[in-house]
């Protein structure tokens, strides 16, 4: 005998037939039906492995909960592990396959762990493996070995490396009422917060919203419930304030009512429709949020409740009037509730005969004997199930006479043959999300379990309310009015009496008797996946790990996928009795993000593929069509070097970085940072925020500056121009644009408010390109209308306005490379216009466009600082810009400066670096003054930026080292071992070229 | 026979598992002792352990407020590296690393410190130069680092996307063979034996309310469970430590606390072996023994000592995972948490005397505490039988920031969120 | 978490840059008491429970807001402009938002 598809019944749609495999193996479903109710319905009942021991498991559930049938879903070459498979709707073409397993399911090579039985209890692998102190296998070496063979037997699906070609997406919402969960509550609620007229949303993770309405097999109104949950949905979907959001995890409750929701779109599609995502991830703003997210059964802990055939009472009760199917034919139930009497009556009405009801109450009341009678089962009050029977399905169970008292087993053991076992222990609202929020649940010793605490309205990072089974009032009555008294109170709107919905059920006590393990031989589980058995529970109590939070890490009880939805309170209860303490004392665990495993393409969102933002710059084009390969700086993009065909990176530069030298280079510096400085007080403010004065900077003119932070390191440098009176535009590196506009405006803002000053980030606005070279000043003069730039207009920092190919252009004298160079400033929108236009002009005079490799290596050669230098542990003095420390004014800075560590003697000071042996050398090399090629040390600086000089015909660098300018003309050592490069240096001024400036004066 | 071993455990799995003892007493504590140390997280029980150890000081209790490992040893991404770019901090991690290395051995206990290597990836040149400044520094101290190619690095972890068309290619990378992971609780619970075994009370559920003092003098604690004295009192409570310092009257700190998040996928076969962290922005990720992908990103970012984060640092966590491994979107993230670090003013920790007279101060890990919890704990008891400190830790002052001679890491500056 | 600007409203925490501690006092430019100093740049109240902070609305309006945020649990009692003249009196209460 074996499960099968019931006649009528459910929600599938038996004229709908859906072909899938599963594990190679072709399988026809229905619509409507889940991988696990197709499965089921064909007589599957072994689904998966479990983690430790590789036992054979069946499904425990019909829902999110299930810790035992994973699998993994493949769509081509993408893989998608460990999903549940009451979570998976089928669909045409699905392929999943189960996992944790070798060879097959049926015969797993691992199950060999099983009779490691007491040696792998909990925590083992703390107390071994740790190998010999000495050998070669000392140190963590044996440790190593064995993991190597632990990792591959651990773990349950497996991830791909090829790239998910879904889409994924992000909403942010905003609603008055969240309703969490779509049963009778969360549908009342809905109902009545939008009759108030409030935006609603209603999220359930189902793909049919109802909850328990669609499997209860109760009537509601008189009609039965799921008709009843149907026509309310159809009333809600037609109301313009309420958003149905059916396979919606609400996953994680954030601060101020953000709530994360996870929304499988089109997972149970074959294919996506056009420009469908595949999961979109909801960022939900709510102003109340109804907790309506009810219950979970728990399982009861007894030897042999791991084999497939035991299954949770409710899940049954779904299988057979959700989807159609009998999990058994010969059906037992053991619970310690009278809810489970509910499942037997819908699986005998489904067709399945109930051989025995185990019950380990002694007296379950009148209305639980008539209904085992209506159920046609035997009724064993007083009883316990002790052991099952079968390999990888259930042939049947033994239960003895047990005295819930005190736990004992009497008289002989009888066997009852069954192909399936029910089992209720109880149920476990589902807090997760009020407890996501900081709530803490309390203990309620009637309905043995953990209920929240009263909801709050009142804080502002938690307003909720809940409502139904969630907070423990489990009958489908309760669950109508508390429903609607929530959305009622979620709009603020005040309970008035009404008429509810009259609901018709099977009657029943919501309170369970204390029992959550019987005590015989054999492994009881209480965690299915992780293999956490009652008497590794006890084990941890015996070594002392007894807090909920150390029985949790030590046992693994809960960390599973299911995050013990199911086996946390009976683990809790085991450790509890253990102690002899009341559950409460022994605490649970805070819930955290999220309710339930969330996929990570769904948070990555559009960024997915898509990380960051690229900033271009006006010219970017032009660099592309005109041969230059580019540098990816920060977010921007930018010329590294035009290379010609067949050259070197090393040869292109050297090219670029002396043509400009013979007669003159172009290079883009668009993405300097740019920023309006204007008001009043912007001298005044320049004066504070630079080491060196600018008030007293003539209009017209610019001038370089140096900041400090508070702290009285160097932050950043540029040059500043005063445009006017007022007005002055200052530039910055573009590594620190941003970081210096915060800067200046917290400044502005928070500390000098007084100060008549506005900054406005201008970055963007212009495009810029300094031109340099004997030749530079020639070409601008044959482009540039409007204005002269001889050397009386256009003097040495000296600022023009002009025209370039009839468009305004600004016009710097200022120099990076060392030579005579300007810079030119336009429109960003006429920046190619203007680039081409100094191209055209420059090429009677061999003109070339240079990239960052020559820029550095012409500011190497001037010894210019950059963010190499200005690394954020250097001073001004470290870089020799002492100079500009003005000791006529206060500055950021000026105050913290001069503390004694950052004076010290033995600071790295910036020098230049010639190499003796001519040969290259490597930015982040190590300088040293003896070479110990095989145990390096006695560092005494670092390279932070060298190249090939084509001015001096050597190999340099400029190095941060201690001593500094002490060590001028002395030799030492580069170390660079993560390279292989050591060689002779000497150690000379970082000007290496020009120093008195003659060519960029000229 | 050791008490753990393989032997002792095939002879209790013949008994049933029936004669394990408990991994620590839970005893009362007493009047007073030598040296109580706040704090039982990673940092205080080691500090205890090496006290008894080394020191032979085992007249100590150690206080702690909930329950054992309940601080960051227990909520940590359990990353151990020492590739760090100052020397200061280079040696101190190092020696770490070094008692890391024997670690399981001397506890009798294992602790898995699985040396699977950590991988820093660069994506631009000057990315790749800066690393090897840091690799080199490394080198020049003694301590292991070497520098990888692109096909190197494919090699070794064939998921990660190292194309021309990421947005950020990989360049090249530094990596740490040493460094490693380790099994964060069983650090703690492995410290906690071996004091305990050695006589240390370790208190739990027992909260620090309050110093006792004599002038300035610290000479015991009020608690929750009585006023116990002491001859000396070792503060230890990375993430509360603006609170217990402000029960002793002293009001600022160099230190913000600020949450971390950190995140584990659910299990899945082995999928990478090494600790790799991402260079265009702050990620960082490995796998457990039990198959969960371990990773996480940038602090919140504002003060706060509330254990939760927020959505924006979830998301940008998730994004950079998959900028580096497009092939993990359908796998899924199954629980979050979020650990108070204390965010120092350079991004170096503090160990020392003071700042009263019979106090003792270890604070300040910012996000690295974990690696560092065998040198922390060792030099803490150095630095607290001597009354002085190691040369390891003589540069972990806390009048540093004052004298600008801060350990300044990542070059940030006085700004804690950005270290 | 959400911050309501005074010109923006309620914005997600994401639009803000923290700027850290509002009680730290900085001293007179041409002040020579480095204990102020040094306090005003390394030393924090990093209080457990009302904090006094500011945040600029970087991606936004671009203010700075003087926010008085619980560090236990996140809740924000007032956000003002730090500069004063845009109305200090400016004062969002929590029940304002969502």
């Amino acid at each position: 005998m074996s499960p099968r598809r019931t006649d009528t019944g459910g929600r599938v749609d038996r004229l709908k037939t859906i072909r899938f495999t599963f594990d190679g193996t072709a399988y026809t479903g229905h619509a409507g039906d889940t991988l696990a109710s197709a499965l089921l319905a064909k007589g599957v009942t072994l689904f998966g492995r479990s983690f430790k021991y590789h036992r054979p498991r069946g499904l425990l559930t019909a829902g999110v909960e299930e810790p035992n049938a994973l699998v993994t879903v493949l769509k081509g070459e993408v893989r998608e592990p460990n999903i549940p498979a009451t979570m998976v709707e089928i669909h045409d073409g699905l392929v999943a396959v189960s996992q944790n397993r070798f060879p097959s399911l049926a015969f797993d090579i691992n199950a060999v762990n099983q009779l490691g039985g007491k040696l792998l209890s909990a925590g083992f692998y703390y107390k071994t493996f740790m190998g010999p102190v000495f050998g070669p296998l000392k140190g963590t070496r044996f440790w190593m070995f064995c993991e190597h063979f632990i990792r591959r037997a651990a773990g349950l699906g497996s991830a791909g490396s090829a790239k998910d070609p879904a889409r994924y997406e992000r909403m942010n919402a905003f609603c008055d009422v969240l309703v969490v969960g779509s049963g009778p509550a969360g549908l009342m609620a809905a109902k009545a917060a939008s009759d108030q007229g409030a935006r609603v949303m209603l999220a359930d993770l189902e793909s049919r919203l109802g909850g328990s309405a669609n499997w209860s097999d109760e009537s509601i109104d008189g009609a039965p419930a799921a008709d009843w949950a149907r026509r309310t949905v159809a009333e809600l979907e037609g109301r313009d304030n309420v958003r149905l959001l059916p396979r919606t995890t609400v996953w994680g409750y954030y601060d101020n009512n953000t709530l994360a929701a996870l929304e499988r779109v089109s997972d149970h599609k074959e294919q996506p429709a056009r420009g469908e995502p595949r999961h979109r991830y909801w960022a939900i703003r709510a102003r109340s949020v109804v907790l309506a997210t009810g219950a979970f059964e728990r399982p009861l802990v007894f030897p042999g409740n791991d084999r497939p055939g035991v299954m949770l009472a409710h899940a049954a009760e779904r299988y057979a009037n959700e989807f159609g199917v009998l999990p058994g034919q010969r059906i037992a139930l053991f619970t310690n509730n009278d809810s489970a009497y509910r499942a037997a009556i819908a699986l005998k009405k489904a067709g399945a005969s109930i051989v025995a009801i185990v019950d380990v109450r002694p007296e379950p009341s009148a209305d639980m004997r008539e209904l085992a009678a209506e159920a046609g089962a035997e009724f064993l009050a007083g009883h316990a199930v002790v052991a099952t029977e079968g390999g990888k399905a259930l042939s049947g169970l033994k239960l003895q006479r047990f005295d819930m008292s005190n736990g004992a087993l009497t008289d002989d053991a009888r066997s009852i043959h069954a192909d399936c076992l029910l089992m209720s222990g109880g149920w476990s609202p589902t807090i997760h999300l009020a407890s996501q929020a900081g709530a803490r649940a309390e203990w309620n010793a009637a309905r043995q379990a953990f209920l929240p605490p009263k909801p709050t309205q009142d804080g502002q990072t938690q307003r909720w309310i809940g409502a139904g089974a969630f907070t423990g009032s489990f009958s489908t009555a309760e669950a109508i009015a508390e429903g609607r008294a929530a959305g009622l109170s979620a709009t603020g709107a005040t309970s008035t009496p009404a008429v509810l919905p009259t609901v018709e059920a099977v009657p029943g006590d919501p309170d369970p008797a204390p029992v959550f393990e019987i005590r015989a031989s054999g492994k009881s589980f209480v965690d299915f996946q992780h293999d956490v058995t009652a008497e590794d529970v006890r084990l941890a109590h015996r070594e002392g790990f007894v807090s909920v939070e150390h029985l949790k890490r030590y046992t693994t009880l809960g960390m599973a996928t299911d995050q013990g939805k199911s086996s946390n309170v009976p683990g809790l209860a085991i450790m509890a009795e253990a102690l002899g303490k009341p559950i409460p004392e022994v605490g649970t665990t805070r819930f955290r993000p999220p309710f339930a495993p969330v996929s990570i393409g769904s948070m990555a969102a559009e960024r997915f593929g898509d990380l960051r933002p690229e900033r271009l710059t006006p010219m970017h084009d032009w660099h592309l069509a005109n041969g230059a390969t580019m540098y990816s700086a920060g977010l921007w993009y930018r010329p590294m070097i035009y290379g010609l065909a067949g050259e070197t990176v090393e040869q292109a530069y050297v090219r670029e970085a002396r043509a400009t030298r013979e007669s003159a280079g172009i290079v883009d510096v668009s993405t300097l940072g740019k920023i309006a400085v204007q008001g009043p007080d912007a001298a005044e403010f320049l004066d504070r925020v630079y080491t060196n004065m600018f008030s007293t900077l003539p209009v017209g003119k610019a001038r370089y500056g140096l900041m400090l932070r508070e702290d009285g390191l160097a932050f950043d440098d540029g040059t500043t121009w005063r445009l006017g009176e007022q007005d002055f535009l200052m530039t910055t590196t573009t590594a620190n644009a941003g970081k210096v506009m915060q800067h200046l405006e917290y400044f502005l803002d928070v500390i000098w408010p007084n100060l008549k000053v506005h900054v406005t980030s201008v970055t963007d606005e212009w495009a810029g390109a300094a031109i340099g070279g004997p030749k530079a000043r020639q070409i601008l003069a044959t482009c540039v209308t409007g204005t002269a730039v001889d050397n009386t207009a256009l003097p040495f920092m000296g600022i023009v306005r002009g025209r370039i190919a009839d468009v305004p252009v600004m016009i710097c004298r200022l120099s990076f490379s060392g030579e005579m160079a300007f810079e030119v400033y336009c429109g960003a929108g006429h920046g190619t216009h203007v680039w081409e236009a100094l191209v055209e002009a420059g090429k009677p005079h061999a003109l070339v466009t240079y990239g960052l490799e020559a820029l550095g290596t012409m500011r190497i050669e001037k010894g210019h600082v950059t963010g190499a230098e200005i690394d954020g542990r250097t001073t001004a003095r470290d870089l020799h810009l002492d100079w500009m420390l003005s000791k006529k004014k206060p500055f950021i800075g000026s105050a913290m400066m001069d503390r004694e560590g950052l004076i010290a003697s033995e600071r790295l000071e910036l020098v230049g670096l010639i190499a003796l042996d001519n040969r290259p050398l490597n930015g982040g090399a190590h300088i040293v003054e003896e070479v110990d090629e095989v145990n390096p040390h006695g560092s005494i600086g670092h390279i932070t930026a060298c190249c090939y000089s084509p001015a001096l015909g050597k190999y340099i660098a400029l190095a941060l080292v201690k001593g500094g300018k002490a060590r001028h003309g002395t030799r030492a050592h580069v170390s660079d071992p993560l390279r292989g490069r050591f060689g002779p240096i000497e150690i000379v001024s970082n000007h290496f070229y020009d120093p008195d400036g003659s060519r960029m004066h000229g | 026979m050791a008490e753990y071993s393989a032997l002792s455990l095939l002879a209790n799995a013949l008994k049933g598992n029936k004669d394990w003892k408990p991994a620590w007493r839970k005893p009362d504590p007493k009047a007073s002792y030598d040296v109580i140390i706040i704090g039982g997280g990673g940092h205080g029980l080691a500090t205890a352990y090496y006290l008894a150890k080394e020191h032979g000081i085992t007249n100590v209790a150690v206080l702690e407020k909930g329950w054992l490992g309940s601080g960051n040893v227990g909520r940590n991404t359990t990353a151990v590296r020492s590739n760090y770019l100052l020397p200061a901090n280079t040696r101190f991690y190092e020696h770490s690393m070094k008692l890391w290395e024997n670690l399981s051995h001397d506890l009798n206990y294992n602790v898995m410190f699985s040396q699977r290597g950590c991988l820093n990836l660069a994506h631009t040149p000057a990315q790749f130069d800066d690393y090897a400044r840091r690799g080199n520094a490394m080198r020049h101290l003694g301590v292991d680092a070497e520098l990888m190619t692109t096909a190197q690095i494919k090699r070794l972890i064939p998921a990660l996307d190292v194309s021309d068309s990421a947005r950020f290619p990989v360049v090249g990378g530094l990596m740490q063979r040493r460094a490693g992971t380790a099994r964060h609780d069983a650090v703690a619970w492995g410290y906690a034996r071996g004091a305990d075994r050695r006589g240390v009370d370790i208190i739990e559920n027992c909260e620090v309310t309050g110093f006792l003092r004599d002038g300035d003098r610290v000479t015991g604690v009020t608690t929750s469970r009585g006023d116990i004295r002491a001859k000396k009192v070792a503060v230890a409570v990375a993430g509360s430590t603006g609170r217990v310092m402000r029960l002793a009257g002293i009001e600022t700190m160099p230190i913000e606390s600020h949450v971390l998040q950190a995140f584990v996928t659910e299990s899945l076969k082995p999928f990478i072996d090494t600790v790799v962290t991402f260079g265009m922005g702050h990620f960082y990720l490995s796998q457990s023994d039990k198959g969960g992908l371990v990773y996480g990103g940038d602090i919140d970012g504002y003060n706060s000592y509330a254990q939760r984060g927020n959505l924006p640092v979830v998301d940008e966590v998730m994004s950079e995972m998959l900028a580096l491994f497009p092939g993990l979107a359908r796998v899924r993230m199954l629980r979050s948490w979020g650990g108070v670090c204390d965010m120092s003013m350079d991004g170096s920790p503090i160990i020392t005397t003071g700042p009263l007279p019979g106090m003792y101060l270890n604070c300040g890990w910012c996000y690295g505490g974990f690696k560092a919890t065998p040198a922390s704990g060792w030099c803490f008891a150095w630095t607290i039988a001597k009354d002085q400190p190691h040369d390891f830790n003589a540069s972990f002052t806390l009048d540093r920031f004052h004298r600008g001679l801060v350990i300044d890491d990542k070059g940030q500056g006085a700004n804690p969120r950005l270290h | 978490m959400l911050i309501t600007c005074p010109y923006c409203g309620p914005r997600d925490v994401i639009e803000f840059t923290y700027q850290g501690d509002g009680n730290r006092e900085r001293p007179e430019p041409a002040s020579q008491n480095f204990e102020a100093w040094n306090a005003y740049v390394y030393d924090r109240l990093n209080p457990a429970g009302d904090h006094n902070e500011v945040w600029q609305h970087s991606g936004g309006c671009r203010a700075h807001l003087r926010v008085v945020r619980n560090t236990l649990t996140h809740e924000i009692s007032s956000v003002a402009f730090v500069r004063g003249h845009h109305g200090s009196a400016s004062r969002h209460k929590a029940e304002d938002k969502s």
